[in-house]
């Protein structure tokens, strides 16, 4: 193959295209302002790079050129420690944190999407190889490359699709009491409140949720704190809330029903808005680092025996 | 990285001086239920804590 201008070009777009589709630009998430936007996308372009002259550089019997993907691992890897660090450093600054486990699933997240540029512009090099290889026209080749590259990207992106908590619960509004100081849902002790003033705020203001698992594995993975952690600041931040540094008592809280696995939530939240609570708690992600699937694991074991 | 006292009691605020006893930890005695309810939220304001109540007429500020 003469001219490889034809492989590299047409890869190193789908890449770069495959990028731009898993980039989520919204006020509200990370990131999503112009500084991380251009540096994914650059980074983006890189990954689109490796992945496309990946096959040029073996046809062309440049062997020593596939140790460039060992590398560009090590960078992505880089890109991994990177988004972590810099949303560690921005933690304190959050009202309601983050917490470890959803950064790692963030940061793990942007790894993988680079990941999966350099695989879409591997695959469509491939493809296009291929067509060349089938003695097909130049045109054809190119088209070919283009849907084999579109069907790795909605592949991919299928296979890295996260579950929401709306898969795995059913969300429902819960109503707060007091019992004395002890602020309850359900049943379920949340906080101990002390002062007048912040019981009848939480009275007027207050509203809960209740997280009910749909089976056993949810429940497991609903009981990881760094789950909870997830939930609480994804709440926060759609619905504000009416909290100051000064304020522990209004931090949201999730507690968990020991005896069937719900999880009770409550908040403060600048806009009392009961059907964007539900959508926030819903469409707040399950965490890899999360999930549990002690069901099926017991399904399993029982099959071996 | 943040450093300072978490989780223990930094204040105790009391009506009722019979029930506390305090060696660590110290305590502040009010007048009347208001005096304790604004005795108890000026020190959580300046402590970073948050109140609670012990039901035996006794507050206690801790920091989360």
């Amino acid at each position: 193959m003469e001219n490889y201008g034809v492989v590299i070009l047409p890869s190193l777009l789908m890449g770069l295209l495959a990028r731009l589709y898993m980039i989520r630009i919204d006020h509200r998430q990370y990131p999503s302002y112009p500084q991380g936007l251009l540096s994914h996308l650059t980074l983006g372009v890189i990954a689109a790079g490796l992945g496309s002259v990946a096959l040029p550089a073996l046809l062309s019997k440049e062997y020593s050129a596939v140790t460039f993907l060992a590398l560009a691992a090590q960078q992505f890897r880089d890109v991994r420690s990177m988004e972590r660090q810099s949303l560690d450093n921005i933690e304190p600054t959050e009202l309601v944190p983050r917490g470890t486990a959803y950064i790692e699933d963030i940061a793990k997240a942007f790894e993988a999407r680079n990941y999966m540029v350099i695989i879409t512009a591997l695959m469509t090099s491939i493809a296009i190889y291929f067509a060349h290889w089938m003695k097909q026209p130049r045109f054809v080749q190119i088209m070919v490359g283009i849907v084999v590259g579109l069907l790795v990207i909605v592949f991919l992106k299928g296979m890295l699709k996260r579950q929401s908590v709306a898969e795995i619960a059913e969300v429902r509004i819960g109503k707060i009491y007091f019992e004395g100081p002890l602020l309850m849902v359900n049943g379920i002790v949340i906080m101990n409140i002390g002062l007048k003033s912040t019981k009848k705020i939480y009275e007027e203001k207050g509203v809960a949720v209740e997280i009910v698992p749909k089976n056993v594995d949810a429940k497991a993975t609903l009981a990881n704190t760094g789950q909870r952690q997830a939930i609480q600041h994804n709440v926060a931040v759609h619905l504000g809330i009416q909290k100051d540094v000064d304020e522990p008592e209004f931090t949201p809280i999730a507690r968990r029903n020991a005896q069937d696995g719900t999880i009770i939530m409550v908040i403060v939240p600048t806009e009392v808005d009961r059907e964007l609570l539900v959508a926030a708690v819903e469409g707040t992600p399950v965490l890899e680092t999360a999930k549990r699937k002690p069901f099926k694991a017991k399904g399993t074991q029982m099959n071996r025996s | 990285m943040d450093f300072g006292i978490k989780d223990s009691i930094v204040a105790i605020i009391t009506a009722d001086k019979n029930v506390v006893s305090s060696n660590s930890t110290p305590v502040f005695y009010a007048s009347s239920e208001e005096h304790q309810e604004r005795l108890a939220l000026l020190i959580a304001k300046v402590t970073m804590g948050m109140v609670h109540d012990l039901e035996n007429g006794t507050y206690v500020v801790v920091r989360h």
